[in-house]
């Protein structure tokens, strides 16, 4: 065997071990799984993943899941648990996806032809979360979607997978939380249909245990004049891969917001795609990265404005702060624009914490550590103040406190 | 002992050096000015003092109540009560002015073996200071000096040092970019805090501040020196001769008189 074989082979056992599913899925899964097969593990020498080598996920002997989950604690709102809802009640407005909403709409957004681990995803499907937002219904509470293994021997590897339809006009908030202890592998696919007019906020709080690699893809296709927005927030993780990746139509806004964290020997990549495919279209990204120890990270921006996209307005921004002289950052703005009528910007910087203020902290007599702390926290900032959950924001604004005041008391 | 003692003091920047010898004592209770040219280094002393590692201090002493200054870190000579009110302060975006300044009052009353204010207490002494500044309360909210006028960035410092309350204050052309009301509000809230266990060092190109904060010594700095000193008189005849009349070369002063 040679060794892409072998290592995608190790997922065989598990595969035919699946409990049987009705027919149209098991078609699903066994395509999705050939065509794993077809591609391997993406290697460092393909452009997308040149700078995240997956050789530690590939290598490793995963255990099957679905004996691993925790029960969620306390009450929570809607709340979905490795895609089994389990919190009373929906809110208003928001009901269980049929099997008829799975059958046309599951895979057809994040394809798993030329993505390994979509298709590795899809062919471990079992418990998707599948949600479906009535048409105008204006949904307050947030969906929660909660993810989190307990540690086991050998590691554990779980495929979560979300599906939401916003019907056309209506408005809804999504929270994906992924959190757990020890060593496992998650590799999540959310797929989000954002109809016409429809306004979808969605969050991805990332803070896996620092022994977790994580491969987090989310593709959102939003409607005319559609509203969608994504943060992504990145914390945890050893080795940690993110797809954002965005479909617009005519008159459709996306923002995509991003922070990731990164210390000690983590790995986090953040791959996005803003896809102008209509005219009218208005995009605005702004992710920004704080780095410290050996840690790695890369930022690629791909804006895509198709022949047929113009009056694009799209800005995208990436900064990075290098608290360490190790830390490494690769950013990359690729811009395929095809029309001519549009506006684009770009821009990325990659800095260290400003020597002035700094100093000016200092010369108040706040003590270095502190001021550095403080100027990290923020640069953190903006982006928290994107957050339009007010326990979320609290949440974050806790954390990276926490993060960022080691050196103090 | 004098309040701060400076011995033959050389700095520079990579190569280049900017304070060739400056030798000054200053006692508590005093005021001192700093005049001079722009590019005499006056801001490089102030900076000095305060301890900006990007001058590299070559040669001589500074004495701050006895004790060696230049091996201070800055934060440890804020909280011994040295404050520098900057020529130009530093806008430090997402971090609030609140939470700044409440972080130093701490921080230095922590030095002076004092329990940290809770948050009543801050709000209070905030509240009085801002009343005696006239200084708009949301500025409290803002992000420190950023999106701040040129004016509100200077009462800002001073602000802050009617805070801080400082035993040696170093003013760095405070007045520049003030109008006329502003600047008798500044020069109010610094005369607010002269006293006789305090020292200020008023840095300034005009004579203007000075009718409203008189010095007790008046010093003019040319090229990293101190070239001449005296009493308040000194910064009256600067006023009328010019930095010309002591034989200074002041490229601004011989543009205006063309
Ligand atoms: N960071 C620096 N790098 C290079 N030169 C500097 C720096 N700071 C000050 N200088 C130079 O030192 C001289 C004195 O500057 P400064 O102390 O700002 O003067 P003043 O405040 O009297 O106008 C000037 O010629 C200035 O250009
Ligand atoms: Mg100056």
């Amino acid at each position: 065997m040679t060794v892409v074989a072998e290592q995608t082979g190790r997922w065989l056992d598990q595969f035919t071990q699946q409990p049987a599913a009705e027919p149209w899925l098991k078609e699903l899964r066994d395509s999705a799984f050939q065509r794993f097969l077809e591609l391997g593990f993406p290697a460092t020498h393909e452009e997308e993943w040149r700078f995240t080598n997956v050789a530690p996920i590939a290598r490793t002997q995963f255990a099957n899941e679905h004996l691993n989950w925790e029960t969620a604690r306390g009450s929570l709102p809607t709340t979905f648990f490795n895609g089994k809802y389990v919190a009373a009640a929906l809110p208003e407005g928001v009901s269980l996806g049929t099997p008829e909403d799975l059958k046309a709409h599951l895979g057809k957004y994040a394809s798993y032809h030329n993505h390994p681990f979509i298709a590795l995803n899809t062919a471990f499907l079992r418990d998707v979360a599948v949600l479906r937002i009535d048409r105008g219904a204006v949904v307050d509470e947030p969906v929660r979607f909660l993810y989190g293994a307990a540690e086991t021997h050998p590691p554990v590897a779980a495929h979560p997978r979300i599906l939401v339809l916003a019907g056309a006009h209506s408005q809804c908030t999504l929270v994906e939380t992924y959190a757990a202890q020890g060593k496992y592998f998650t590799n999540a696919v959310t797929e989000i249909v954002a109809g016409e007019g429809a306004v979808v906020d969605h969050y991805r709080v990332q803070s896996e245990s620092t022994e977790a690699y994580h491969i987090g893809i989310l593709q959102a296709m939003a409607g005319r004049n559609a509203n969608f927005t994504s943060h992504s927030i990145s914390l945890g993780g050893l080795l940690v891969r993110n797809d954002a990746n965005v479909a617009l139509s005519e008159g459709t806004e996306a923002t995509l917001n991003g922070l990731y964290i990164a210390n000690g020997q983590q790995h986090v990549d953040n791959h996005t795609q803003i896809d102008h495919a209509k005219p009218h279209g208005t995009s605005h990204e702004l992710y920004k990265g704080i780095l410290d120890g050996h840690a790695t990270a890369v930022f690629n921006g791909r804006i895509i404005v198709r022949k047929d996209a113009q009056k694009t307005d799209s800005k995208q921004t990436n900064k990075n702060l290098l608290l360490s002289d190790d830390a490494v950052i690769n950013t990359k703005p690729e811009l395929q624009i095809l029309a001519d009528d549009v506006r684009c910007t770009h821009g990325a910087t990659i800095g260290q914490l400003d020597a002035e203020a700094l100093f000016y902290l200092q010369s108040r007599g706040i003590g270095k550590g502190e001021a550095r702390d403080l100027l990290t926290y923020a640069f953190a900032q903006d982006i928290v103040d994107r957050v339009k959950i007010p326990a979320l924001k609290d949440y974050l604004e806790k954390v990276l406190f926490e993060k960022f005041h080691e050196h103090v008391g | 002992m004098a309040l701060l003692e400076i011995k033959d003091l050389h700095a520079r920047v990579g190569e280049r050096g900017i304070l060739n010898g400056i030798d000054l004592t200053v006692n508590a209770g005093e005021v001192h000015a700093i005049m001079g040219p722009n590019g005499s280094g006056k801001s490089t002393l102030a900076q000095v003092l305060a301890g900006r590692e990007l001058y590299q201090v070559t040669a001589g002493e500074v004495l701050y109540n006895g004790k060696d200054l230049l091996e201070m870190a800055p934060e440890e000579r804020a909280q011994e009560g040295i404050f520098l009110a900057f020529q130009y302060p530093v806008e430090i975006p997402g971090v609030s002015n609140m939470y700044f300044l409440k972080a130093a009052v701490n921080a230095v009353r922590k030095q002076r073996g004092l329990a940290e204010l809770d948050a009543m207490d801050f709000l209070n002494l905030v509240q009085e200071k801002m009343k005696l500044m006239e200084m708009d309360q949301t500025l409290l909210n803002r992000p420190v000096n950023t999106g701040f006028s040129g004016g509100e960035k200077k009462r800002n410092e001073i602000f802050q040092m009617a805070v801080l309350e400082p035993r040696l204050a170093i003013l760095d052309e405070t007045d520049s970019g003030l109008d006329i009301d502003a600047l008798r509000t500044v020069a109010g809230g610094v005369n607010a805090l002269r006293g006789p266990e305090r020292a200020m060092i008023v840095v300034t190109h005009y004579q203007r501040l000075l009718n409203y904060i008189v010095p007790d010594y008046v010093h003019v700095l040319s090229q990293g020196r101190i070239v001449k000193s005296g009493g308040k008189e000194l910064a009256l005849q600067l006023e009328e001769s010019g930095y010309a009349g002591l034989g200074i070369e002041d490229v601004e002063e011989a543009v205006g008189r063309i």
